[in-house]
């Protein structure tokens, strides 16, 4: 039996039709559990400050035996030192084998932090990983290529790129184990704010099943608006185009491509996107992609699963008010 | 104070890849420097012309030719570069350990910046390991930095915007993001004041760096291929959204 241990993300959901909050396993996590399980592996979930019965019984739901409890004080709650560093030290301790996180915006800077703590070898936005093997596969010159990469070394660590696989339950009992051992004297790094801004308002493009994103056939900033309602109906993310930003409709941090976000929805519907060699390098992974472009000729629409000539300014609003009927 | 800009001599994006034998790409390629590291010399430049008695020195550890990418750097306004040359493709561990013992042996670092990620192996881990190696605090995906004495603030953009806010203690490593600052392409003057800055060469094989017994190691490269064909929603534009919800829930089944 090798000691698999799985980062797991949480977040607070308010649960509907009550006031009550809850600490709730991040959906995004169950594929990567699903992953990990193998006869010989014994799988450890490391979460934080979270003794949770939900939190307990999700995790059990999909095969996790040992949920380590991973306790920081109040202060360094945010602190992502105190917490890299408590996580390393229980890897240790608890003999873990190797190590799966995601490649999320939390995970990209937790896990080089543990990585780099353990001097180990880490592994990030991985798209095939083989446990046995300590190879995973990730993406090279931006998205052009694809690498397999072999580590060496203890407690190998991958991110994996959020919505991998389709998670699938395998109930077990899990017993939990409470990591107390964290730094007190972190002084070098120390956090003054946290914008914890409402993160379902503004769904992450990274873990979106469907995103619509929009380019220079937008026109403006309030042509998106258009595409943010639609994409309410649809619970997708909006995303943009270099162009779209560069024009300042949108803000950067919903640019997709190489010097921007790198996803891998279910579905992209591209909106108005001609298609650019890097704009193809942040979302070419897509598993579907729907090209809408008035411009036949535009890269996209010979580069994608169905194509649209015409106006996206046209399609979406239709779009929109068919969903609103269902 | 030295400021520290760690580069990395990467392929052009537009540039096509041609996978060569089982790990290697045709190199007969444009070469730039990093896209995410001109943030990280537009900085340092900044905080230079700021602060008294600063130097920035751009260090790559690359090929000859990666020679290019420093004198870019010191075009945009470094005043001086280290290249450690190597034939060879070396993972971030080995980066990074490489990176701390030329920057001791060069000087003392008050700061130390690179790009947020590299565009060709997009790692996103090298900023941490220096600043293990060193026992200096690490942010990456910096959007703003302010420095004080002994202190620097900064904001740190997760995705989709969400910013949060550190106080580290100098000597720090900042890994830069896109927004922190516009780049400052250089003007031709530029270019030719570059000539005059030194660039110091140092071989990797002259050095005795030590080698940790963690990897990562390239086994096979594959180029991505592309097998999508292209099928065309006809109709009006009632019609085509009718279709694409017909996709979205029977096809993708997403909704």
């Amino acid at each position: 039996m090798k000691n698999i241990g799985i980062i797991i993300e949480t977040e607070i959901r308010k649960e509907d039709l009550s006031e009550s909050v809850q600490t709730r396993v991040r959906d995004i996590c169950f594929g990567m559990i699903t992953l990990a399980r193998d006869v010989n592996h014994k799988l450890f979930a490391f979460v934080f400050n979270c003794d949770s019965e939900i939190v307990k019984s999700e995790l059990e739901d999909f095969g996790i035996t040992d949920i380590v409890d991973v306790v920081i004080e109040k202060k360094y709650q945010n602190n992502p030192d105190v917490k890299a560093k408590a996580v390393a030290g229980a890897l240790k301790e608890l003999d873990i084998h190797a190590v799966l996180g995601l490649s999320t915006s939390i995970g990209k800077d937790l896990l080089p932090r543990v990585a780099a703590q353990l001097d180990a070898p880490l592994v990030m936005d991985c798209i095939h990983v083989d446990i046995e093997n300590h190879t995973a596969k990730t993406s090279h010159y931006s998205g052009k290529a694809v690498a397999t990469i072999k580590t060496a070394g203890d407690i190998p660590i991958f991110g994996i790129r959020p919505n991998l696989i389709e998670p699938v339950m395998a109930p077990a009992d899990a017993v939990i184990l409470k990591y107390n051992k964290t730094a007190s004297d972190e002084k070098k790094l120390t956090v003054i704010k946290t914008d914890d801004t409402d993160s379902d308002a503004d769904r992450d493009l990274t873990e979106a099943d469907i995103i619509i994103a929009g380019g220079r056939g937008m026109k403006n900033s309030e042509n998106f608006t258009l595409l943010a309602k639609c994409a309410e109906k649809l619970n997708a993310a909006v995303g943009a185009s270099r162009v779209a930003v560069d024009e300042g409709w949108v803000p950067y941090s919903m640019q997709v491509g190489q010097t921007g976000e790198k996803v891998s929805p279910k579905v992209y519907i591209a909106c108005g996107i001609s298609g650019s060699i890097q704009h193809f390098a942040g979302m070419k992974t897509s598993k579907m992609v729907i090209a809408i472009n008035t411009d036949e000729n535009a890269a996209i629409m010979s580069n994608c699963d169905y194509f649209i000539k015409a106006d996206a300014l046209q399609i979406i609003p239709e779009l929109t008010m068919l969903l609103n009927n269902e | 104070m030295q400021i520290y800009v760690c580069v990395k001599h990467v392929p052009d994006s537009a540039a096509s890849i041609t996978i060569t034998g089982d790990t290697g790409i045709d190199k007969n390629i444009t070469f730039l420097l990093n896209p995410f590291d001109e943030h990280a010399v537009t900085q340092a430049v900044k905080i230079r012309d700021q602060l008294k008695n600063s130097e920035v020195i751009a260090i790559c550890l690359g090929p000859e030719k990666a020679e290019d990418t420093l004198k870019s750097a010191l075009a945009m306004g470094a005043d001086r570069g280290v290249l450690i040359a190597t034939d060879e493709y070396h993972d971030s561990i080995f980066t990074a350990n490489t990176l701390k013992t030329v920057i001791e042996q060069d000087g003392t670092p008050g700061l130390i910046l690179t790009g947020k990620e590299s565009i060709d192996a997009e790692g996103m881990q090298t900023m941490f390991r220096i600043g293990a190696l060193f026992d200096f605090p690490v942010a990456n995906n910096v959007i703003k930095l302010e420095l004080d004495d002994d202190h620097a603030i900064v904001d740190h953009e997760l995705s989709g915007g969400i910013v949060n806010t550190y106080h580290m203690s100098l000597p720090c490593v900042i890994g830069t993001g896109k927004r922190l600052n516009n780049p400052r392409y250089p003007t031709f003057p530029d270019v030719v004041k570059a000539r005059k800055k030194v660039i110091k060469k140092l071989v990797l094989t002259d050095m005795n760096i030590e080698k940790s017994s963690s990897s990562m190691k390239i086994i096979k490269l594959e180029p991505l291929l592309q097998k999508r064909k292209p099928e065309e929603i006809k109709g009006t534009a009632a019609q085509a959204a009718e279709q694409i919800i017909q996709i979205l829930k029977q096809k993708a089944k997403v909704i």
